[in-house]
């Protein structure tokens, strides 16, 4: 039983890098109607930017923040230049843009900094500490707590404040948000901008697991895909639980179903996308829009 | 009598092909102006042309100025709000955001939440509302709530597409009753486009025919009203 809880909590740690990386993708589906799948090379080329900061003597939360900042403007900037030309293309188009950039990142962060693994600095030390029956270390505690706080941000952002009514009247009706004077283009661009922004926490957040390499946000990217399905892609609040959830299963898939062990956990990603899409195609909080004819 | 919005040989276009054939109309301060015509006679594309959502040429000008050529963006924080055909409601968004939407060009915070309170007062049945999703508002309440989101810009001009359409003539009643509150009390010039000619007649002090595209007689309301031609083929009587 304790093994179980033990499990779990670490699993919600890990899986708010899920949430992060999963609220990133439906932030900009919301906006554009596709998934970007540079969302994981974005995330993993501003960690090397803050891995770059770190080596130069920064301080390791003067570089996540700038980092934050940097990724927020680059976000912005994509849309306005890359993305902005292609905005009423055919979806496929638009794809295949975002795989361009996937592209584009992994071969640039492989040329500056080669695909050799290098260890990335944790903020957190690894100490255990006692939770009633279960223990849990600091390091799974901080990135817990960074990824939730960074979602509470992005919630009352979105909630309480008329930029983020604004960015939310745009997702669901340009034409009438037009009309009511928002500069609906903007708003667009400041979605890829908060994207990225989130994208780059997770990314820094799980570099210290996984190490700093040019693919390595590849398999978190699929777990974000089945976190966001999972929660639906067309609720934000339902892809960030999703990302929670998909971190718990993973964790408990991994110890107790033991063929699967840790090489096969893709396979538990792209099993959930699989049933999500089967029984559910909306998600678990995804809902068809509510309309009178 | 001052015009504050005047346009003359206004065309617009959607695309190449060109539905507005060089109108010249006046809409009076402090007056409600109707445009009336039949389905398709060209009464949404005029207002989207003042509100610059297509292509125009000629010229439109507001309050002096041009306007015409300028972003739907620029034109809303002149003073124009546009309450659309399809009412342009934001079905997933509570009331009060839909309401605060309406505000958003708006800088002056306490005047907003005054004005919150004035269209709750012109709508009770928003307030109660006021937390729950839009789109579940029968299609009486929506109307309503477009029109208090036009009045939350706290405009100089209010443009109004077709707010009888789907409402019973009650409905109907009561909505202009209101709209003529809101110009009389506000001081909010109105420029309605109807095909419901009985009520916006009644409504309006100054109206316009509009056929295709062109407009084919104009004057006052009351004058319109008692002409034959057009008592036959849009009043029915
Ligand atoms: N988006 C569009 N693209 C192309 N043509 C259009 C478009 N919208 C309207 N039209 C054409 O422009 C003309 C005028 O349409 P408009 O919608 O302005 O008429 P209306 O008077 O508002 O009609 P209704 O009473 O049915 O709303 C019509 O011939 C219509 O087919
Ligand atoms: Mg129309």
């Amino acid at each position: 039983m304790a093994a179980l809880l033990q499990q779990i909590v670490s699993g919600l740690s890990t899986g708010g890098v899920y949430a992060s990386l999963a609220l990133a993708l439906v932030l900009i589906y919301q906006a554009t109607g596709v998934v970007n799948f540079a969302q994981g090379e974005m995330a993993m080329f501003t960690t090397y930017l803050a891995w770059t900061m770190i080596n130069a003597g920064w301080p390791y939360w003067a570089a996540f923040a700038a980092t934050l900042a940097i990724a927020f403007a680059a976000g912005v900037l994509i849309e306005r230049v890359i993305i902005r030309p292609v905005e009423n293309a055919p979806v496929l188009t638009i794809v295949m843009v975002s795989i361009g950039l996937l592209t584009i990142f992994n071969s640039i962060a492989g040329w500056i900094y080669t695909y050799t693994v290098k260890p990335f600095p944790s903020p957190f030390p690894s100490t255990p500490i006692n939770l009633g029956p279960t223990t849990i270390s600091l390091q799974d505690l901080g990135v817990g707590g960074v990824s939730l706080f960074v979602l509470v941000v992005m919630y009352v952002f979105f909630r309480h404040t008329t930029l983020g009514l604004a960015m939310r009247a745009v997702v669901e009706n340009p034409v009438g948000s037009r009309l009511v004077g928002i500069r609906v283009g903007w708003m667009l661009a400041l979605g890829w901008g908060l994207a990225s922004l989130v994208g780059a926490v997770a990314g820094m957040l799980v570099a210290p697991l996984v190490f700093l390499e040019p693919n390595m946000m590849s398999g978190i990217l699929i777990y974000a895909f089945a976190s966001a399905t999972l929660g639906g892609f067309n609720s934000a609040g339902g892809a960030v639980l999703g990302g929670f959830l998909m971190g718990v299963i993973e964790n408990l898939v991994g110890t107790y179903v033991t063929f699967i062990g840790t090489e096969l956990k893709l396979t538990v990603a792209l099993a959930v996308i699989l049933l999500t899409l089967l029984i559910k195609p909306t998600g678990l909080f995804g809902r068809v829009a509510v309309s009178r004819v | 009598m001052a015009a504050l919005l005047e346009a003359s040989n206004l065309e617009a276009y959607y695309g190449w092909s060109k539905v507005l054939h060089g109108l010249r109309f006046a809409v009076e301060k402090d007056k409600v102006t109707v445009v009336l015509g039949a389905n398709g006679a060209g009464k949404t594309t005029l207002l989207r042309a003042i509100s610059g959502m297509i292509r125009t040429g000629g010229e439109i000008r507001f309050a002096g100025e041009r306007i015409d050529g300028q972003a739907p963006e620029d034109i809303v924080r002149r003073g124009i709000a546009h309450v659309p055909e399809g009412r342009g409601t934001f079905i997933n968004l509570t009331v009060e955001e839909n309401l605060r939407l309406g505000a958003y060009v708006r800088k002056d915070k306490t005047g907003i939440r005054e004005d919150l309170d004035r269209v709750f007062h012109f709508f009770p049945v928003l307030k109660e509302k006021s937390r729950n999703p839009a789109g579940v508002l029968s299609g009486g309440e929506q109307q309503m709530l477009a029109l208090a989101r036009g009045l939350m810009l706290r405009p100089r001009l209010l443009l109004l597409d077709e707010p009888s359409l789907g409402l019973a003539p009650v409905l109907v009643m009561e909505l202009f009753r209101i709209v003529r509150a809101i110009n009389e009390s506000e001081g909010v010039t109105v420029l309605l486009v109807e095909q419901d000619a009985v009520a916006a007649l009644e409504l309006a002090h100054q109206a316009y025919l509009l056929e295709t595209g062109s407009i084919v007689t104009s004057g006052p309301a009351a004058e319109l009203r008692e002409n034959d031609s057009i008592r036959r083929s849009y009043l029915g009587y």
